[in-house]
C-alpha cells in the first residue's frame, strides 16, 4: 500500500499544472469571446484562487512521494 | 444556522438586490456587483478562516465566534436598511459590497469556531454524533432562508402579482431585518456558554500557540494534515454539497424550466426530510469510523449523479406525457408603448398534460408600425402535476441524502486531525477552500460546461464528478479510519 501511495504522488504532482493549464486556456477563450471587464475580473479571480490550491496539490504529491503519508508515520 | 441564513438570503435575493443597488446602466455599479459575487465567496471566506482561526486559537473559541456572529448579524441587518441606488447613488452599491465582504469574512471564521467548540466538549465515542448537529445548520439555514423568502413574497398583498411586485420593491428587506431577532437570541445563548474545556486547560497551562498561522502552515507535520484535509475530504464534500443543494436548484429552474415557487418548495420538502440524516451518519461514524462513511457518500454521488439528474429531466419532459389539447389556452394582450405608435404584444399559451403538468409560454414582442420585427422574448415555465412534483421531491431527497452521508462526519474528521492549540486555524482553512472555492464554484463551472458542450444537458456534472473522484482516491489511499480518537492528549 505504501508503494501505491508514493507512486500516486507523481500523479498529484502532474495533475496540478495540467488543471491550471486547462483553467488558463478556458479563461483566455472565455475572455476572447466576451471581452468585458466583468468577464476579465471573474476569470482573474478564479486563476488567482486556484494557483495556491494547485501549489498545495504539488506539495501534497511531493509529500506523498517522499513517504510522508506512509502507514508507519 | 443563523449565520448560514444570513449568508444565503443575499444569494437567494441576488437578482432583486442587483436591480436595487447595481443597475446595469452604470458600469461602476455593475463592476461592484461582479466583485460582490465573486470576491466574497471565494477570497474573503478563506481569509476570514485565517483571521478568526488565529484569533480563536489565541483568545479562545467562545469570544471569537461571538464576534463573528455579531459581524454577520449586524451586516445582514444593515443590508436591509441601505437606501436604493436611486436615492443615494454610487454610495448604495459601495455600502452593500462592504457589508457583503463583512458577511463573507464572518462566515469564514464562524464554522471553525462552532466545530472546535462542540468537538472539544464531546466525549471521544460520541464526537461524530455531537458535531453532526453543526452539519445540519448549513442546510437548515438554506431551508429557513428559502421559507422566509417564499412567505414574504406571497404575504404582502392578497393579489399574488401585487405581492411579488411589492416584494421586489421593498419587501425583500424583511428577510434581512428579521435576522436581528435571530442574532439577538443567539448572542444571549452564546454569552451564557463556557469556554471550551480543552482550550481553557491549555490556556491555564500557558501552552496556547503564539503564532497559529505559522504553526499550521509552515510546520511540515501540520501542513501535510491541512493538505490531506483539503484534498482528501473537504474538496469532494464541498462539490457534493453544492451540487446537491445549489446546482440542482438552478438545474431544476433553468434546465427543467420548473416554476420558481414550485422549484423552491421541492427543495423545502426534500431538505426537511433529509436533515435528520446528517445526525444519523455523524453518529454512525462513531461506530464504523469517519473515513468509511465519507467515502461511501462520495462514491454514491460519483456514480449516482448522472442518473438522478437525468430523472429530473425525464419528470419535466413533456414528451413523456400526453397533451390534453381541448384544455389549451391562448391569451393575447396588446399594450400601447407610451410616446410611440408601436405596441407591446404579450401572448400567453397554456398547455395541459394528462399527469396534471401545465406548460406556460409567455412570448413578448413589439409590433412596429413600419412592420420591422425583432426576435421575441420567450419564457417557458412548467408547473408539475402532483405525481411529478412528489417524484421530483423524492429525487432531490436522494441527492441531499447522499450529501448527508459525506457531510455528516466531516467536523469530527477535521478536528481529529489537528492539535488543540492550532485546531481552529488549521481546520478552518481547508474547510473554506474546499467549500468556498471548490464547492462554491460548482454552479458556475457546471453551467459554463453546459454552454460549451451544448449537446449534453448533464455535462455540467463532469466538474463535481471529477473533483469528487480525485478526492475519494486520495481519501482511500491516505486517510486513516478514526473512531473513539482522543483529542485531549495533544
Amino acid at each position: 500500500m505504501n508503494s501505491i501511495r508514493r507512486i500516486a504522488g507523481v500523479l498529484w504532482i502532474a495533475i496540478a499544472p495540467l488543471a491550471m493549464y486547462y483553467l488558463i486556456k478556458t479563461a483566455s477563450s472565455e475572455i476572447e469571446k466576451k471581452p468585458l471587464i466583468d468577464t476579465k475580473i471573474q476569470w482573474t479571480v478564479f486563476i488567482i484562487i486556484f494557483i495556491p490550491a494547485a501549489i498545495g496539490l504539488v506539495i501534497f504529491g511531493y509529500y506523498a512521494l517522499r513517504g510522508e503519508y506512509d502507514e508507519s508515520k | 444556522m443563523i449565520e448560514w441564513y444570513d449568508f444565503f438570503i443575499f444569494g437567494s435575493l441576488a437578482t432583486v438586490i442587483a436591480s436595487q443597488f447595481f443597475p446595469k446602466t452604470n458600469p461602476t455599479a455593475a463592476l461592484l456587483s461582479t466583485l460582490a459575487t465573486f470576491a466574497v465567496g471565494f477570497i474573503v471566506r478563506p481569509f476570514g478562516a485565517l483571521v478568526f482561526g488565529r484569533l480563536g486559537d489565541i483568545v479562545g473559541r467562545k469570544y471569537t465566534f461571538l464576534l463573528t456572529l455579531i459581524i454577520m448579524g449586524g451586516s445582514t441587518f444593515a443590508i436591509g436598511l441601505v437606501p436604493k441606488y436611486e436615492t443615494i447613488g454610487f454610495a448604495a452599491p459601495l455600502i452593500v459590497l462592504i457589508l457583503r465582504l463583512l458577511q463573507g469574512l464572518a462566515l469564514g471564521g464562524e464554522y471553525g469556531g462552532a466545530a472546535t467548540y462542540v468537538a472539544e466538549h464531546s466525549p471521544d465515542n460520541k464526537r461524530g454524533y455531537y458535531t453532526s448537529w453543526i452539519q445540519t445548520t448549513a442546510t437548515l439555514g438554506l431551508f429557513v432562508s428559502l421559507g422566509v423568502i417564499l412567505l414574504t413574497r406571497h404575504l404582502l398583498d392578497n393579489d399574488q402579482a401585487k405581492s411579488i411586485a411589492k416584494f421586489n420593491d421593498w419587501g425583500w428587506r424583511i428577510p434581512f431585518l428579521i435576522s436581528i431577532i435571530l442574532v439577538g437570541v443567539s448572542i444571549y445563548i452564546r454569552l451564557k456558554m463556557n469556554e471550551s474545556p480543552l482550550f481553557s486547560k491549555l490556556k491555564a497551562e500557558g501552552k496556547t500557540s503564539s503564532n497559529p498561522l505559522k504553526e499550521s502552515f509552515t510546520h511540515k507535520e501540520n501542513l501535510k494534515m491541512v493538505l490531506l484535509a483539503l484534498f482528501g475530504a473537504t474538496m469532494g464534500q464541498g462539490v457534493i454539497w453544492y451540487t446537491g443543494q445549489f446546482y440542482a436548484q438552478s438545474f431544476i429552474e433553468n434546465v427543467c424550466k420548473i416554476d420558481f415557487d414550485q422549484s423552491r418548495t421541492i427543495f423545502l420538502w426534500a431538505i426537511l426530510f433529509t436533515t435528520p440524516f446528517f445526525v444519523v451518519f455523524g453518529a454512525w461514524s462513531d461506530k464504523v469510523g469517519r473515513k468509511r462513511i465519507i467515502v461511501s457518500g462520495m462514491l454514491l454521488c460519483i456514480f449516482g449523479y448522472r442518473f438522478l439528474f437525468s430523472q429530473l429531466l425525464n419528470i419535466a419532459d413533456e414528451k413523456n406525457k400526453t397533451q390534453v389539447t381541448q384544455l389549451s389556452q391562448v391569451k393575447t394582450i396588446l399594450s400601447p408603448i407610451p410616446n410611440s405608435a408601436n405596441s407591446l404584444r404579450t401572448t400567453i399559451t397554456k398547455n395541459f398534460y394528462d399527469d396534471g403538468m401545465v406548460i406556460s409560454e409567455t412570448k413578448k414582442d413589439t409590433l412596429y408600425t413600419d412592420h420591422a420585427s425583432l426576435k421575441p422574448e420567450i419564457k417557458i415555465s412548467k408547473t408539475l402535476g402532483s405525481s411529478g412534483y412528489w417524484k421530483m421531491i423524492f429525487i432531490v431527497f436522494i441527492m441531499i441524502f447522499t450529501v448527508t452521508i459525506a457531510y455528516g462526519p466531516i467536523v469530527a474528521f477535521l478536528v481529529e486531525l489537528f492539535p488543540t492549540k492550532i485546531r481552529y486555524t488549521s481546520m478552518s482553512l481547508p474547510y473554506h477552500i474546499g467549500n468556498g472555492i471548490f464547492g462554491g464554484l460548482t454552479p458556475f463551472f457546471a453551467t459554463l460546461l453546459t454552454t460549451i458542450y451544448t449537446g449534453d444537458k448533464l455535462v455540467g456534472l463532469t466538474y463535481p464528478i471529477i473533483i469528487s473522484l480525485v478526492c475519494v482516491i486520495i481519501c482511500i489511499l491516505y486517510v486513516s479510519n478514526k473512531k473513539n480518537f482522543s483529542i485531549a492528549n495533544d
